[in-house]
């Protein structure tokens, strides 16, 4: 309705390109978020929790996806992951249209006490999606060894997971997510429910690992601080029904470091700008040609 | 020290309520109630010259084999219609009635259907004991953590990995619950089903001591099947404390926060 305002009337029916982040010529793409809407059918009517969202991640990127709350951050990885299906647009991996969740994919979710399974000790958690994916014994305990070593965790491979912190409970997810050698990493909110110095050093190892391993990872944060510091890009969404707000480059040093990245000019620029967006995209301000 | 403690407390409560007993038989002799010196001399040559053979053994073979009947039906039948919707909805109401009709009204229709045999007595026990564990895996079931399914999705863990990985396991605390309610079921039914149209088992032998007045012999029958009963019972809590280990850590971690 909104767009027929702009429209001029004598003009052939075409709406304005919606607002878009930033996407890459055929075949450059590893992850392509392609015109996504998704609509939840409820008995008290449709709830519309993303509208139209399209952005590319290249091979090996480290994105940031973040928004205030209740704008279908989640929804949007569940879409990506595979666990949800679109109502229109779709996203491919690779190419591949994604109808499920897809082999090179994994996903961390933020209520890690619900995502492992407790009957289940440390090292069978980790090395479960392995022995379901018919991963031979030698191999699949290098590879728990190796993952657990890589988050810290090679001392209690024989505990129960809720026999651990918050923050080693979300490592050993983490570590589970590795082991299983994705090429897309999809975090969703991961740090939300852990202390703040916890926090800081579980940002320190994804950002390591991310590294090491050269994966893609899809970063999902309310936090402001945290997508700057995390990301080389972030990704605002606009408030429901979402839309891409702003892509944005984050020219930080490679390097990053909680005490010196922090307190870079730059890095207060930039949270200054993507908190501005926020609360722009809060007041429900959407951006031009959204529809 | 630690074991003599809880040796103590095992044994506290059935020395006391033996001396209860000895006291309150001590005076006039009661037909009726025997003293336990009369029921200790009783208990030897009633059950052991012969009776532990061609009673109380089939007797505890075939609740044996219904009650693992139940179980293994329970669960199996539980997963089906758990993880089903429509099933779910289409057999709600009919377990519902099936549940309610007392197994002991069922005796004469398995007679008829199936012959005066263990296998009657055995379908007995499993059409009372299955359904605590049949009502609580579909329980288990349709309440497990959405969570963990999205988990299980992801990682393309599903069908019957799923099931053996997944859903079996987090539904477990609910399922032994069923469990132990199936076992003590499964003991009254284990003499109900004895007591018609039959000519040997623990059950009839009751029955006959009553009949007959052989009271003191009659009283050591009732010891007979309340000793299953606590044999069984701890069967359960060795075999739960093993299934279970990681729920009851993680019950004691969440109580303590």
């Amino acid at each position: 309705m909104q767009s027929d305002a702009t429209t001029p009337v004598a003009a052939a029916p075409a709406v304005p390109p919606a607002p878009a982040g930033r996407t890459l010529p055929d075949g450059q793409a590893l992850l392509s978020v392609r015109g996504v809407k998704k609509v939840y059918h409820t008995d008290g009517g449709d709830i519309e929790a993303v509208r139209n969202l399209t952005f590319d991640l290249a091979r090996g990127e480290l994105a940031c996806l973040v928004g205030p709350s209740g704008s279908g951050k989640t929804t949007l990885l569940k879409v990506i992951a595979g666990l949800l299906g679109a109502t229109e647009g779709q996203v491919t991996l690779d190419g591949q249209k994604i109808t499920g969740p897809p082999k090179k994919m994994a996903v961390v979710f933020q209520e890690y006490g619900r995502s492992l399974f407790p009957w289940l000790r440390v090292a069978d958690n980790v090395e479960l999606p392995l022995k379901n994916a018919g991963v031979p014994k030698a191999e699949r305990k290098a590879r728990v060894n190796e993952a657990l070593e890589a988050v810290g965790l090679d001392a209690v491979p024989r505990s129960y997971p809720w026999q651990l912190s918050g923050g080693m409970q979300q490592r050993v997810a983490i570590a589970r997510a590795v082991a299983y050698q994705p090429e897309v990493l999809l975090m969703d909110e991961p740090f939300a429910a852990v202390d703040a110095q916890t926090r800081a050093d579980l940002e320190d190892l994804v950002r390591r690992l991310w590294k090491d391993l050269g994966m893609t990872v899809l970063f999902v944060t309310h936090d402001i601080d945290e997508s700057i510091y995390l990301g080389g890009r972030v990704i605002v969404l606009s408030s429901s029904p979402t839309v891409v707000q702003e892509d944005l480059v984050i020219d930080l040093p490679d390097e990053r470091d909680q005490l010196e990245t922090r307190s870079l000019p730059r890095f207060t620029e930039l949270r200054h700008h993507v908190y501005e967006q926020i609360q722009l995209a809060k007041r429900g301000h959407r951006p031009d040609g959204a529809p | 020290m630690k074991t003599l403690k809880s040796a103590g407390y095992l044994i506290l409560l059935p020395v006391l309520l033996v001396a209860l007993w000895w006291v309150g038989t001590s005076g006039e002799p009661n037909f009726f109630v025997p003293t336990p010196a009369q029921l200790v001399d009783t208990f030897g040559p009633t059950w052991f010259e012969g009776r532990i053979a061609t009673d109380v053994l089939p007797s505890i073979g075939r609740l044996v084999a219904g009650v693992l009947l139940a179980i293994v039906l329970g669960i199996v039948v539980g997963l089906l219609v758990g993880l089903n919707r429509t099933l779910r909805a289409l057999t709600e109401p009919v377990f519902e009635f099936f549940r309610a009709l007392p197994p002991p009204v069922l005796i004469p229709v398995l007679m008829l259907l199936i012959g005066v045999n263990d296998s009657m007595k055995v379908a007995v026990i499993v059409s009372g004991a299955i359904w605590p564990v049949l009502l609580n895996t579909i329980e288990g079931v349709r309440s497990i953590d959405p969570v963990q399914n999205e988990t299980s999705r992801s990682y393309g863990i599903s069908g019957f990995a799923r099931i053996r990985y997944q859903v079996l396991p987090s539904a477990t605390p609910i399922i032994m619950a069923g469990v132990r309610q199936c076992l003590s079921i499964g003991l009254i039914l284990m003499v109900i089903s004895e007591m018609f149209a039959s000519s040997s088992g623990l059950g009839f032998t009751i029955v006959q001591f009553q009949r007959s007045f052989a009271i003191p012999e009659m009283w050591s029958g009732i010891i007979v099947l309340g000793l299953i009963g606590v044999v069984m019972s701890f069967i359960f809590q060795w075999a739960e404390a093993r299934v279970l280990r990681w729920y009851h850590g993680l019950k004691e971690v969440e109580n303590a926060v």
